[in-house]
């Protein structure tokens, strides 16, 4: 196992590698510049702007700013975003907390509702139960987070004020106060982002449980007349996972992307809003920084997908 | 309007006969600004009248918290490098500037003692130099004194060209700064300077402490701690920055006004859009004050209708144009098109410049597009209706340029197409991607067609469209087609730098890497020539009547095209009351904010 996770994290190297140098080259390549702003601003005189992109290395050739960036980067040094000028480390570290709340909570709600319910439903497929469950996971992920995330703001907001619709990370109520204060603020961005993707795990589990539950060993364990919940859960459940493992870990990273568009709708400061904004304002080193921490996550989650295949089915080793 | 005019309305307000503010109306509908109407008036004895800014909290703090909503995020809060009004609004919390300019163009005293002037003996009659005497007993958020040394610090921080600040262009024009005593300061400039109240004054007068800047002057600035963390001498004091996201800050107890400010702690919110930052202000209320709504006006009524809030537009100089190329895109001439060397195949003839200008419906475009944030005008700087300016009119007439066109001998041909000499009239019109604009384009190509005159829609993305990158040619200083439309800012009080888009030094050009900023190519030696004088020209009368004649000139020939005074648009939620001025920043006055209740 030790052996196996080491060489599959030496594996990631080359392609996180490859993954940084095709993202440098496009954002290199890609129109605009962080000082546009500052263009046409007529009180700002030209040799500013010169003296700017000079100072930042932006005129550089892009295979010596890779490399810099790349020498930076294994020092530790992320380097510094040229909108706020603080370091783009510093500006992830401040975004994490409110992306792992939200997104993760949201997760969390997808898993808590697809589970069961694609179970349920596939127990018996075509019953009331399942054409329901069906019909909402289709009506789910049919639509799209800034849809519904603006739909709950004009029920919930606007026209009910029971909810605030702009997310704070900077609450000042202490105590139980607080913790209510985050609870209503992440109601709707938790409520969006978890029934979109409930709706398409419920999906795959269904069909993951319809696959395995008609398999023999499934009978044989109810024939030696195991208790119903006993073959679901430890029979079915178990191996209809591992299919849907796979798409949660994979699903992980787009999540991420999918909350660029919720944290932009309830101006959650998170690391999708982030990302936003730095490719507004043509801000290349955080730009660079957080698709790199996309890429990495991707890699990662696909390793932790490999290792619970083996949690889950014992057949499948590590080799 | 010429010098004479302007000083018989002079002596008009001196008399009594006319009001302060209708004169400044009244300049303003002649293309100056108000804080130039103030100088003026000023100069020929007539006092900054600065009101008493409206405030009535008799004790400082016990307003809770003020809650202020900025969709564009604030990004850092150093006013030298500020990146925009977002950032220099968010500076205006914690730093001040010496004075700030109000809506009627007066200089209101802020960290000065007193506005200088001639009267007083520290302005000088050579307009080389100006004394500015501090207020005393001003103390820095961590109680270090405010003195002449960290004015002075100020201009040698941003003039050094390793810091790069975005301010240097108020504080070049100065050659020394000098301290006369600890609360006063003496600024001799390199030549007679009409617009003495630049350096330190308003969005990019912001004065930061020595003590905790002396060390990163220059190639260090960006290390500075006090970069994040600021200590100024304004009403509120740090308390948390998340870059992009939020500001914390509390009520300064030492503040040096009296009973101020209000407010207990103030919370800046940042991020999302337009749209739902007037919604949470205006119609549900979650927010106190929600910045620069660039929203259309049909979406703003509605909001308002929720009763939460109003909509608050105050004029400023900003200006949406459309200008025609004055040299040829479509020809390559060393290594460049729209070269000075080309002339445009069919713009030179005045005809056809005078049919485009009356084929553009400005009407329409306020009617249906801006609103109320913003007016048709025929001016380049600005023009509210009751006064205009008779010189210079719109009218949208289709038959009327058809007619010109005709009798300059642009004939329809077979496809309905005008041509002369075998060029038909076809021209491919550019912008940037904005819903409002694309809806003015498509109206303008409307009446196009119906003059015989084809037009080709193209729209740039914006960070495209508006960046200074020297390689792409669909930035807007490229202007590699026959029009386009864009909003110019005037972020100054003063025109001087807003006017020298026109001059001939400043055409943008492969020489200067697209970096000049006369982007319609316009050349016109009477304007240089008036120019020059401008800048130069101590009287302020005289001066404004050279500005008029600037406008008039540009404005005449009918290469630039205005077509509609931006205002500003904020978003206040009901009871409270925020003094505005579109020539400082919306948050020059915070310390005078209060709620009513």
């Amino acid at each position: 196992m030790g052996n196996y996770l080491l060489r599959r994290l030496i594996v990631a190297v080359p392609s996180l590698l490859g993954i940084s140098l095709i993202l440098f080259v496009l954002l290199a390549l890609a129109p605009g510049d962080p000082f546009g702003e500052l263009a046409s601003n007529p009180n700002i005189p030209p040799e500013v702007r010169e003296m700017l992109r000079i100072k930042f290395g932006m005129d550089d050739p892009i295979m010596v700013r890779y490399f810099r960036w790349l020498v930076a980067m294994l020092h530790g040094d992320w380097g510094f975003s040229f909108a706020s000028r603080v370091n783009v480390d510093t500006l992830i570290l401040q975004r994490i907390p409110a992306t792992l709340y939200v997104v993760g909570t949201a997760q969390l709600l997808a898993l808590i509702v697809a589970i069961p319910v694609g179970v349920l439903a596939a127990r018996r497929p075509y019953s009331i139960f399942d054409q329901i469950a069906n019909t909402f996971a289709f009506i789910g992920f049919s639509l799209p987070t800034f849809f519904t995330g603006l739909l709950l703001i004009l029920i919930f907001s606007v026209n009910l004020g029971w909810l605030p619709f702009v997310y704070r990370a900077d609450i000042q109520a202490v105590g139980w106060m607080w913790w209510w204060e985050n609870f209503k603020q992440a109601v709707m961005p938790v409520t969006v982002l978890g029934l979109y993707q409930a709706a398409s795990y419920t999906r795959y589990v269904r069909s993951a449980v319809l696959d395995v539950i008609k398999l023999d060993y499934v009978t044989t364990a109810r024939s030696k007349g195991l208790d119903e919940s006993k073959v679901i859960v430890k029979h079915v459940v178990r191996n209809a996972l591992i299919p849907v493992v796979t798409l949660v870990a994979l699903q992980m990273p787009t999540v991420f992307g999918g909350a660029i568009v919720t944290e932009q709708i309830f101006r959650i400061p998170g690391i999708g809003s982030l990302l936003i904004s730095a490719i507004l304002a043509n801000d290349t080193p955080v730009i660079m920084a957080v698709t790199f921490v996309f890429a990495c996550l991707v890699v990662l989650f696909n390793l932790i997908a490999d290792i619970l295949y083996g949690w889950l089915d014992p057949r499948i080793s590590f080799r | 309007m010429n010098e004479r005019d302007l000083r018989n309305q002079i002596a008009d307000v001196k008399a009594g006969r006319l009001s302060r503010r209708e004169f400044v109306q009244r300049m303003i509908a002649v293309g100056l600004t108000a804080p130039m109407a103030g100088t003026m008036l000023a100069h020929s004895g007539v006092a900054f009248a600065a009101d008493a800014m409206d405030y009535k909290p008799t004790k400082a703090g016990g307003g809770g918290p003020l809650k202020l909503l900025f969709w564009q995020a604030p990004t850092l809060l150093n006013p030298h490098f500020a990146n925009g009004t977002k950032d220099q609004e968010a500076c205006r919390l914690f730093y001040e500037p010496l004075a700030g300019w109000d809506a009627d163009g007066n200089l209101v005293p802020i960290l000065a003692a007193e506005i200088p002037s001639k009267e007083n003996g520290s302005l000088a009659a050579d307009g080389l130099s100006v004394t500015w005497k501090l207020k005393q007993g001003v103390k820095w958020h961590d109680g270090k004194p405010f003195t002449a040394d960290d004015v002075i610090f100020n201009w040698e921080y941003s003039v050094n060209p390793d810091t790069a600040a975005v301010s240097v262009g108020s504080y070049r024009g100065i050659k020394s700064a000098e301290k006369i005593d600890d609360h006063t300061v003496k600024l001799t400039f390199k030549q007679p300077t009409p617009f003495w109240a630049d350096p330190f004054v308003a969005a990019y007068g912001l004065v930061i402490p020595k003590h905790l800047f002396a060390d990163y002057i220059g190639g260090k600035s960006r290390e500075a701690p006090a970069n994040l963390k600021p200590v100024g001498t304004g009403p509120y004091t740090y308390v948390d920055f998340k870059p992009g996201d939020s500001i914390a800050a509390k009520r300064n107890p030492d503040y040096h006004q009296a009973n101020r400010p209000y407010f207990d702690t103030v919370e800046v919110k940042g991020g999302g859009d337009a749209v739902s930052a007037a919604r949470a202000v205006l119609q549900t209320g979650e927010y106190d004050y929600a910045y620069n709504l660039q929203v259309e006006d049909e979406i703003l009524t509605k909001l308002e209708a929720g009763g939460q809030g109003k909509a608050q537009l105050t004029v400023t100089g900003h200006i949406e144009y459309i200008a025609l190329n004055v040299t040829d895109p479509w020809t390559e001439v060393d290594g460049e098109r729209a070269s000075v060397k080309t002339k445009h195949p069919f713009f030179t003839d005045p005809a056809v410049r005078k049919a485009i200008n009356l084929l553009i419906d400005r009407a329409s475009v306020q009617k249906f597009i801006y609103g109320r944030a913003g007016v048709a005008t025929a001016n380049f700087l600005n023009n509210p209706e009751r006064f205009r300016s008779p010189n210079n009119k719109f009218e949208f007439s289709i038959e009327k340029a058809n007619q010109i066109l005709e009798e300059a001998g642009w004939k329809k041909n077979s496809s309905g197409v005008r041509e002369k000499d075998g060029k038909p009239i076809k021209l491919v019109f550019q912008t940037s991607i904005n819903a409002p604009r694309q809806k003015n384009q498509a109206i303008i190509k409307q009446a196009f067609q119906k003059a015989g005159i084809e037009v080709e829609l193209k729209s740039v993305v914006a960070s495209v469209f508006f960046s200074s990158d020297p390689a792409n040619p669909d930035t807007y200083p490229h202007f590699y087609c026959d029009m386009e439309m864009y909003q110019t800012t005037m972020p100054q009080a003063d025109p001087q730098f807003f006017m020298n888009q026109f001059t001939s030094w400043e055409i943008a050009s492969k020489d200067n890497k697209w970096q000049g900023r006369n982007i319609s190519r316009w050349q016109n030696k009477e304007y240089d020539e008036t120019y020059k004088q401008a800048s130069s020209e101590l009287d302020p009368v005289k001066r404004a009547g050279l500005f008029v004649k600037l406008n008039d000139l540009v404005v005449q020939d009918n290469y630039i095209l205005p077509e509609i005074n931006r205002r500003n648009c904020i978003g206040l939620k009901n009871g409270m009351v925020a003094n505005k001025s579109g020539w400082d920043n919306d948050l020059w006055q915070i310390a005078n904010w209060y709620r009513e209740t």
